[in-house]
């Protein structure tokens, strides 16, 4: 398989034999602190309790941690939050991002240079955490979800992208559909989008992930925390190690307070991670295909 | 009709937006059409009458005539039009309460306007002032122990020959930049803090436990490890891009000249980089004040806030803690106004170097 240039030297061992070590410990130093997160969430209470802490080798398998997290508390509840706000938000910020995308593409349709303009004006400039915060008060947006979508629904820089991907696509295809008398939405969906998969894909994991990953607009705008997403309950669960109970007093009883476990404190670890892990391999492959490449590109 | 011979184009030919031209330069963000597309793509021109607009002079079309023609591309830009005014514009105008007394319960309309007072506290506030050398700090401590690291990696990966093997490692090294601050920090803390697994395999030893996570002097090198861990495999798919971009002709010419391995990288490989190295050092720089907000709010409470406190933590703490909105406010206005003018003096230099910048010099 590879494709060493005639001219270059073949490779000595030693230097194959380092180039391998390196190679090996740089993914080893990724790779091993999910394998014990996962190994520890897996494990069974007594295996946890020898290793007096997380568990490296594996002894034994238990579900009985994610059990207690989907027996319907506090954690199933911001899983469901997490991937409802994730849903809805990469479908509004897909859709728009697109249309807009699609929008401005066209050299020389009316406006398009101000607005264009104004996209790129906040890569320059943000509006501040205490205005932003003040707007989604008055707006009565605070314990909404729609706090932690529509702030950050638009990303210009994945406008960009996708605008600078439509603009490479050849003038004559969208052209002779538009003489045939289609519309610009028709043009879109039916010719662009389907020879854009995958520029689309890339842009809807960045949404995703920042949906699924965001943490900061909750902290901000949700202060009941009855509606946290995952990672808000990862924080005060996990990382600072505190019970997770509800708010209202009368609802602790029923809703189960969880005291800290440590396996059920990495199965919640394991939960976040778990849709970026499966998501990626899918949409890995566009990135060395150079769809970021031209994006960096402009 | 039309669609199904249009459909026929073979998609997998675009799927690299630039093509395979890898050699042309960077283009810079631009407040307008690129020149090159805009250039050649004198469809719509031609379309409605061969008339060029790109040919200057008089406006071809009136206001109306191309309204008409382009509406539909309008109503489409509109929702995210829309919401970047509603959530970026105006909240960029809601800054004028840096020069109020603002009380939420009176609203700015209401609110007392005093002048500067707010910026006159603010630089004799020396809690400002240590948020704002922390900053500098850790921006200071990454551009030299952060920086290099995705250049040096991704030399090492550009080095692997077996393309199933790069690939492999690529994806690995990249996946941790989709993971959340809350889980890096949370693994770290896993693996490094006071019940972590170093102190657990130590404990298990006969030693003492350590608590990298609490420690507010090995603060900057532990941020500096969680964002290597994060982003730095991440941040090698640029300098990829700029290795392929280099003419491979030159290594052969220099192995034949008998320039080995190492000097290949040190008087091909390195050069070959070096425009965009430049770019996004100037870039960093321009982003000093910018370290990123969420690990440290999340590590603030744990190391404290003589070693944590970043100017982004520092507005949080002040306004939403204290309700001293109009402080806060100021705070984020001058922290916004100084890192604007840090990108524009970045650029500047940028163009001084002979590099495009972020924005094309005009």
């Amino acid at each position: 398989m590879s494709t060493r240039p005639a001219w270059e030297e073949r490779p000595s061992l030693p230097g194959r034999l380092t180039k391998g070590l390196t190679l090996s410990v740089i993914a080893l130093i990724v790779l091993f602190p999910i394998y014990i997160v996962m190994l520890t969430s897996l494990s069974p209470a007594a295996t946890v309790n020898e290793a007096g802490g997380l568990v490296v080798v594996p002894d034994g398998f238990s579900l009985a941690a994610y059990r207690e997290l989907f027996s319907g508390g506090v954690v199933t509840r911001s899983v469901l939050v997490s991937l409802g706000v994730t849903a809805v938000g990469t479908a509004v910020s897909l859709v728009c991002t697109v249309l807009a995308a699609y929008g401005l593409s066209r050299p020389g349709s009316v406006f398009h240079r101000p607005l264009l303009f104004m996209i790129l004006l906040t890569f320059l400039f943000t509006p501040g955490m205490i205005p932003s915060y003040l707007l989604v008060k008055s707006l009565g947006l605070i314990d909404s979800y729609w706090s932690l979508i529509l702030p950050g629904a638009i990303s210009a820089f994945n406008l960009v992208v996708m605008r600078a991907f439509f603009m490479n696509i050849p003038e004559e295809v969208p052209d002779s559909a538009r003489i045939d008398g289609a519309s610009e939405f028709r043009i879109l969906t039916r010719i662009v989008l389907p020879m854009s998969k995958g520029v689309t894909a890339v842009v809807g994991l960045f949404y995703a992930v920042g949906y699924w990953n965001a943490f900061f607009n909750a902290i901000l705008y949700i202060n009941d925390n009855a509606k946290w997403p995952l990672q808000l309950v990862m924080r005060q669960y996990v990382q600072q190690g505190q019970a997770l109970t509800l708010n209202g007093a009368s609802d602790t009883a029923s809703a189960g307070a969880l005291p800290p476990n440590l396996a059920i404190q990495m199965a919640i670890v394991v939960l976040a991670l778990i849709p970026v892990l499966f998501i990626y391999p899918f949409v890995q492959k566009h990135f060395t295909k150079g769809v970021i490449i031209g994006a960096v590109k402009g | 009709m039309s669609e199904n011979r249009v459909d026929s184009v073979p998609a997998g030919d675009l799927t690299s937006p630039a093509g395979s031209g890898t050699a042309a330069p960077p283009a810079p963000l631009t407040t307008s059409a690129p020149p090159g597309p805009a250039a050649r793509r004198t469809g719509g021109g031609a379309r409605t009458g061969g008339r060029d607009r790109t040919g200057g002079g008089a406006r071809p079309h009136p206001l109306r005539d191309r309204l008409r023609r382009d509406w539909q591309l309008l109503l489409m830009a509109l929702p995210a039009i829309g919401l970047l005014a509603v959530f970026h514009y105006v909240p960029m105008l809601g800054n004028v309460i840096a020069f109020q007394d603002y009380s939420p319960h009176v609203g700015i309309a209401e609110s007392p306007w005093i002048g500067f007072a707010n910026f006159q506290w603010l630089l004799t506030d020396q809690s400002f002032w240590d948020a704002t050398l922390n900053t500098l700090t850790i921006t200071a401590f990454q551009l030299v122990f952060y920086f290099p690291i995705p250049i040096l990696l991704a030399v090492l990966l550009d080095s692997v020959l077996n393309p199933r093997v790069r690939l492999f490692v690529q994806s690995i090294v990249y996946m941790p930049h989709f993971f959340s601050w809350v889980l890096v920090v949370t693994l770290f803390q896993q693996i490094l803090g006071g019940a972590g697994l170093i102190s657990q395999l130590l404990r298990a030893n006969g030693y003492d436990g350590i608590d990298v996570m609490t420690n507010p002097d090995t603060f900057l090198l532990l941020v500096t490890a969680e964002s290597v861990w994060k982003d730095a495999g991440w941040g090698t798919i640029i300098f990829l891009a700029a290795l392929a971009a280099i003419n491979q002709n030159l290594y052969e010419a220099a192995a034949v000249d008998g320039a080995g391995r190492w000097r290949r990288i040190w008087h091909i490989t390195l050069p070959g980089l070096r425009p965009v190295i430049i770019l996004l050092l100037i870039l960093r720089l321009g982003d000093a004040l910018n370290v990123g907000f969420e690990q440290f709010f999340l590590q603030r409470d744990a190391v404290g806030r003589e070693a944590a406190e970043v100017l982004d933590t520092f507005i949080f703490w002040r306004t939403l803690v204290t309700g001293e909105w109009s402080y806060g406010a100021a705070a984020g206005l001058v922290k916004g106004v100084v890192g604007l003018l840090l990108i524009l003096v970045a650029n500047k230099v940028a163009h001084r170097f002979g590099e495009q910048g972020i924005y094309k010099k005009s």
